[in-house]
């Protein structure tokens, strides 16, 4: 099977009640995919920022702009796959541990710069951020300990440099996504 | 100004310049039609049913070319307006719905005739309001309505609270409208328009898919200069019509599934195509692989995601079509397209359409005569089916803003409470509902409230005892198997009339025709004739759904009344 092309997109809106529901509600009815979404207010009072990580082509994403516009409630929509950005998803990961395998996990935990923020004398609540694949990654090493419970915010993004969110549209510098990091490590 | 929010809708309505609501009362709404009487320059019409309250604003708003309104209460009432909402939303019709609602404390606690109204309402309309707060009325008041009228006009609804109805605030009405995520492109882009230019310098073979937005923008003129500066052909689609003389040398008539075969010829060889206002709907293109496969595009329209939706477009140009067709008229230069114009003329010979001869009552005999007797220069209403496809090929629209139907949606029974909408809008002129027997018994309840009105439309029931369209498509696609079209327990509709007290009158004879409708158009009030029309009677052209003008069935394939296949229940 051809990987599913993917796009972040990200809208502000007006954060007013129902806002979420007719977004989705568009989504839903119009047939277009969202694989992720994360929601949170902006730097400006009254509006959020949503990112979308919606499957599908370039047409698929024009409509999905188009008719995002077409909800009064919407502000501003940007497409910035194209740009070079940041992707972060902050995940909490709950997983069975004892004396024994615990040095093991606190050493991929490590690995992986994530940090471990609850212990118990059978468990361990783990914070990790970066990309799906870095969450997806440490996800799976920790499994076979027996992982209780996984929660994920979605992707949120944002443009690299001083310019802001989409005000470098149709720069067609790559999606920097297989860097997980990159600009933390000393 | 302290006043209730009841008092607060109302002087909202009338500084929108409101004079008509339709509408039907409840709990929830109860205050704000308690306060109506202090306002006696809003005329309230008592309908029979939420349905034909809002598709009454929505012929009221098309016949008008002002913002219709509707009110309901809450639950049940606002459940009601779903259909009209969604025609509405379909065909760009503006509509402001006002509907009542539980008190605020009550809300989420399943109260008596509670529903989540703006939740059911959020994809069939433009945009919906639930105000909270009292103080919030004038501005979400003034926000629907421009919303509701501007851009791509729609129906916008506003959800009230029992409660905020009745407490009291400051009456603030804003001066201006500040929607910062809404702000409709009104002037085409100069390039984009250039461009368009260019390649209409450039085509051999360009047509004008006119749309309902020319009409919506009052591009009458603008579109007849660029069609005569050019001497390009127009093609109106279901709701263009009106949008382009019928009578002008340049109209051809209606594209795709029912329209007249050259036309769909006509776009196969086209190698330019300035589509305006339109949508490139499935009725019009049929299969998009293979419509209009020679041809460049250039789409104009006023709302972005129309562009590019259905059909790839080669210069796409948003905003207002009068002022885009106006820009676009000068940049174009003149021309003649003469081979073109030939070779279409040869299209219409090899393809003629022509009106079947038939010693019986042929319902396109009815409609070309109802088009003779008002001079082409009626409103006519239709619901959706045979009758309203006979409408659009046979009554030839001299006059704007004349022709109301449900085309998008497909809505049947929009034709009793939609020509009574549009009658209220336009009391000087003559409105015929052209209704078919299955639409008409969905909405003739409000026979009623026309009746307490006098309200002067004049209904030709298509009478053939069957839903007419559903068994053509069951007799060309299904095998003739016909199942649940026939309507053997119809009303004897005269009779019917005489209940309501509604001057009545039937026709099954040919020659009875013409007088039938001059009696009616006499009548002071309102009046209906029961065309008993021939029921095997089908419409022609049918390009098959998804399919192509290659598979257009042109015309009945052998005279067969004897071969009438069984009714089934």
């Amino acid at each position: 099977m051809a990987p599913v092309e993917t796009h972040t997109i990200t809208a502000l809106v007006q954060d007013r009640p129902g806002v979420l529901a007719r977004i989705a509600g568009m989504f839903s009815r119009r047939g277009f995919n969202i694989s992720n979404l994360a929601v949170g207010h902006s730097e400006t009072p009254g509006l959020s920022r949503m990112t979308f990580v919606v499957e599908g082509d370039d047409w698929v994403v024009e409509q999905v702009t188009k008719h995002l516009y077409k909800l009064i409630d919407v502000v501003q929509v940007y497409d910035i796959s194209a740009e070079s950005i940041v992707l972060r998803e902050l995940a909490l990961l709950k997983v069975r541990s004892n004396a024994e395998n615990r040095p093991e996990i606190i050493q991929i935990v490590d690995i992986f710069r994530a940090s471990i923020v609850d212990v118990t004398k059978d468990s361990l609540v783990i914070e990790v951020t970066g990309d799906e694949e870095k969450v997806d990654a440490l996800i799976e090493l920790l499994r076979p300990f027996g992982l209780r419970e996984v929660m994920r915010t979605g992707r949120i993004a944002m443009s690299r440099g001083s310019g802001t969110t989409g005000g470098r549209k149709g720069t067609k510098a790559s999606v920097d996504q297989s860097a997980p990091d990159a600009e933390v490590v000393p | 100004m302290q006043l209730t929010g009841a008092q607060m809708v109302c002087e909202c309505l009338v500084r929108e310049g409101v004079s008509v609501l339709f509408g039907l009362p409840g709990g929830a709404i109860l205050p704000f039609y308690q306060t109506l009487a202090e306002y006696p320059d809003l005329q309230h019409i008592l309908v029979r049913h939420e349905q034909n309250a809002g598709h009454a604003a929505d012929g009221y708003a098309r016949a008008s070319g002002k913002v219709g309104v509707v009110v309901a209460t809450s639950g049940p009432g606002a459940t009601n307006l779903v259909t009209p909402l969604a025609t509405a939303m379909m065909d760009s019709v503006p509509i402001v719905a006002l509907t009542g609602q539980v008190p605020r404390a009550a809300i989420g606690r399943d109260a008596f005739q509670e529903t989540d109204t703006t939740g059911v309402t959020a994809p069939i309309t433009k945009h919906n309001y639930l105000v909270m707060d009292t103080a919030d009325i004038p501005r979400v008041m003034k926000e629907a309505f421009h919303i509701a009228r501007t851009g791509r006009p729609g129906p916008v609804l506003v959800d009230l609270p029992r409660d905020v109805l009745t407490e009291r605030a400051e009456f603030d009405y804003p001066d201006a409208i500040n929607l910062r995520s809404y702000k409709p492109t009104l002037e085409g882009h100069a390039q984009q328009i250039k461009r368009a230019a260019k390649l209409v310098r450039d085509a051999r073979r360009p047509l004008i898919l006119a749309g309902h937005g020319v009409s919506i923008s009052g591009a009458f003129a603008e579109l007849q200069e660029l069609a005569e500066k050019a001497q390009i052909p127009v093609i109106t689609t279901l709701l263009g019509i009106g949008a382009f003389a019928g009578d002008h040398i340049l109209s051809l008539g209606m594209p795709g599934m029912h329209g007249q075969a050259h036309n769909n010829w006509a776009i196969e060889r086209s190698d330019l195509i300035i589509a305006v206002g339109m949508r490139f709907d499935d009725r019009v293109t049929g299969r998009l692989s293979a419509f209009a496969p020679n041809a460049r595009i250039v789409h104009i329209d006023i709302d972005p995601a129309e562009v590019g939706k259905n059909v790839g477009v080669t210069v796409p140009i948003v905003g207002d079509a009068r002022r885009v067709l106006h820009a676009l008229t000068l940049e174009v230069e003149p021309a003649t397209h003469a081979d073109w114009l030939k070779e279409i003329d040869v299209l219409r010979e090899e393809h003629p359409f022509v009106m079947p001869e038939s010693e019986r009552l042929l319902p396109q005999y009815v409609i070309r005569e109802i088009c003779e007797a008002t001079d082409g220069r009626a409103i006519v209403v239709t619901g959706v089916g045979q009758h309203q496809m006979w409408t659009a090929q046979h009554y030839v629209f001299k006059e704007h803003n004349s022709w109301i139907t449900s085309g998008g949606l497909g809505t049947m029974g929009f034709e009793v409470p939609a020509a009574m909408g549009a009658a209220f809008a336009c009391p000087e002129r003559t409105v015929w509902s052209i209704a078919g027997d299955g639409g008409f018994q969905m909405t003739f309840s409000e026979l009623a409230t026309i009746a307490e009105h006098r309200v002067p439309v004049k209904f030709a029931i298509i009478n053939n005892n069957s839903l007419g369209l559903v068994r053509q498509l069951q007799d060309l696609f299904y095998d003739r198997n016909r199942v649940s079209v026939e309507y053997s327990g119809n009303p004897d509709f005269v009779k019917l009339a005489e209940a309501y007290g509604i001057w009545a009158v039937r026709v099954s004879d040919k020659a009875d025709v013409r007088q039938a409708i001059d009696d009616a158009s006499a009548v002071d009030g309102p009046a209906i004739i029961d065309f008993r029309v021939e029921r095997e009677e089908n419409v022609y052209p049918h390009v098959p759904a998804g399919g192509s003008v290659f598979e257009m069935i042109e015309g009945p394939p052998t005279p067969t009344a004897e071969d009438v296949p069984a009714w089934r229940p």
